[in-house]
């Protein structure tokens, strides 16, 4: 729990990583230039006092993480995203046994998501079922812009992705995180596009789509479908960070995102290791939209208290301790 | 003989799509190189993992940007540092096309995705000609007329109007939907919310894009404009 002025937040990071990116695991040249790209971003919007060293990045370990985000960053509970990258790197980008043994051993701190490629057509709906029962998975995260032999990314909408979205539900998987945002190569199928977001919502009003980064840089596009399907949320994945570099950047798409979604369907991350989640909680904390932006209402205590971690606990059915919980009803 | 001023003015003219602002103010062009009548232009982008086929539409724009300076030679405008720079490269010095270049990878042609953003690009300069303009009554009666004609807002939203074909007369209404026609006078106050999102959005794009690519070329002065620390630009 973070404190700070007499209130207590309980915070989720609803969107965090254990990869492997040293030059052992990478496949080809792709894997560097993704993990680079990474890197410049860690860089070009980190605080200088919070930056790592090259090497840190490549690989960090599941010490580090424990200690950053719960030991330093003021995180309750976090939730694994991961990204499996099998062209551009040899075990992976996400490390699955690591993360899992880390999930195991810490089930109050840790909840294990995983990934599925629809592109593995029958084989992959075996694996997922298996997955789904070793993980005992409550969500998925997509990457619809990934390279699998020579496709270069996929649609929700098509055929073989309704057919796990299907099995999705007779799992009880409810919560689908897509990555909707900058980095990897997108080409025609294109990696911000969310239209494919709004349709499955539309067909599966049964579960949560979660869309990672919310389509920045289309963020527009992002609004304007989840006003349309209640069952839409935003990941703040990547978007945290500008508070620093870009505060007033931040308020926008904060303002954006609160004017057309409301409050309860944001959910912060910190998208670690891209960065740490104790800067982003306290600048978060601290933050305001300027008084010359009148066209957003400012945000009150209990809106932050939803985005840092209570919209992902109810998501994830999380149990929050009582003095971080939102007061019932204010007079 | 021709000159790299003329060089840069001809690249000068050539935008991101995306950002709607020109090569040579982003940071874009790497070097100009002129020997006698034949060029070569490096450009180089934010990121290699920046998307392919704006990578290819800016790159091929400026081929013909330059190509079309009376005198040019041999034109070779190479993409530095992509992770498609060969295909790309290759593409161009072939005069390939984007679907030459791309193969099955390209479905689309470049056109709809150009299209797309000339009209974004209208609609982010529509919503600052009229928050500009702070009206005091509706928007949805504002006619060209009501703007101020020397405004920067103003001459912007005209050349984007021209560019999509939509009208320049005085009396023609301010305020239009994505492709132009007119929004119902109720629909008029939404369709201004949301065209105040897609200029937030472009503008925020423009800013990051800068910012990533300062940190990857510390030397980013190579551009007409130098570029803005971090700070300063937020």
């Amino acid at each position: 729990m973070y404190r700070k002025d007499g209130e207590e937040y309980f915070i989720v990071d609803a969107h965090i990583a254990l990869w492997d990116a040293r030059p052992e695991n990478q496949r080809n040249i792709h894997g560097k230039q993704f993990i680079d790209c990474f890197y410049d971003y860690h860089r070009n919007l980190s605080p200088a006092s919070e930056l790592w060293p090259y090497e840190d990045y490549l690989y960090y370990g599941g010490d580090r993480l424990m200690k950053d985000l719960f030991e330093d960053g003021y995180v309750d509970h976090a939730i694994f995203q991961p990204a499996h990258l099998g062209e551009f790197y040899r075990r992976g980008f996400g490390q699955t046994e690591e993360a899992w043994e880390l999930t195991r051993k810490h089930p109050d701190r840790l909840t294990y998501n995983h990934c599925y490629d629809p592109r593995n057509g029958e084989a992959g709906l075996d694996q997922l079922r298996a997955d789904a029962e070793r993980f005992g998975l409550q969500g998925v995260k997509l990457y619809t812009a990934e390279w699998h032999g020579e496709s270069r990314g996929y649609k929700l909408t098509d055929h073989w992705s309704y057919r796990y979205l299907e099995l999705c539900r007779e799992l009880g998987i409810r919560n689908i995180h897509v990555h909707k945002g900058p980095t990897i190569r997108p080409l025609d199928r294109d990696a911000f596009d969310v239209a494919d977001v709004d349709h499955v919502a539309s067909d599966f009003t049964d579960l949560n789509f979660i869309v990672e980064h919310c389509g920045l840089p289309r963020l527009e596009d992002f609004c304007w479908i989840a006003t349309q399907e209640p069952n839409v949320h935003a990941g703040l994945a990547v978007a945290m960070p500008f508070i620093h570099t870009r505060p007033r950047y931040f308020a926008q798409i904060i303002g954006e995102l609160h004017y057309w979604l409301g409050e309860d369907r944001i959910l912060f991350s910190s998208d670690y290791a891209l960065w740490t989640p104790r800067w982003l909680v306290e600048r978060f904390v601290d933050f305001q939209i300027p008084d010359d932006m009148t066209e957003y209402a400012p945000l009150t205590t209990v809106q932050k208290k939803k985005i840092l971690g209570l919209n992902a606990a109810s998501l994830y059915g999380l149990t929050v301790p009582a003095a971080g919980q939102q007061p019932l009803a204010v007079a | 003989m021709i000159t790299a001023a003329e060089v840069w003015t001809a690249l000068a003219s050539v935008v991101d799509p995306e950002l709607d602002e020109p090569l040579t103010d982003l940071g874009f062009v790497r070097s100009v190189d002129v020997t006698g009548a034949d060029v070569e232009v490096h450009l180089r982008l934010p990121t290699s993992f920046c998307s392919p086929n704006f990578a290819y539409l800016m790159a091929s724009d400026a081929h013909d940007a330059v190509s079309a300076i009376p005198g040019a030679g041999r034109v070779t405008v190479e993409l530095d540092d992509h992770h498609d720079s060969d295909l790309i490269n290759r593409g161009l010095a072939a005069g390939a096309g984007y679907r030459g270049t791309f193969g099955h990878e390209a479905e689309d042609s470049l056109d709809e995705l150009r299209a797309t953003f000339r009209r974004k690009a209208h609609t982010a300069a529509m919503e600052r000609a009229i928050t500009a303009l702070s009206p005091t009554g509706g928007v949805y009666e504002l006619t060209l007329a009501d703007l101020p004609a020397s405004a920067a807002t103003t001459e912007a939203l005209l050349r984007r109007r021209k560019a999509l074909g939509l009208s320049l007369d005085p009396g023609a209404p301010v305020l239009t939907n994505e492709d132009g026609s007119r929004p119902a006078p109720g629909e008029a106050d939404m369709r201004l919310r949301r065209a105040r999102s897609v200029r937030i959005s472009v503008e925020g794009n423009a800013h990051f894009c800068r910012g990533l690519l300062a940190t990857r070329y510390p030397d980013v002065s190579h551009g007409r404009r130098a570029l803005l620390p971090l700070e300063v630009l937020s």
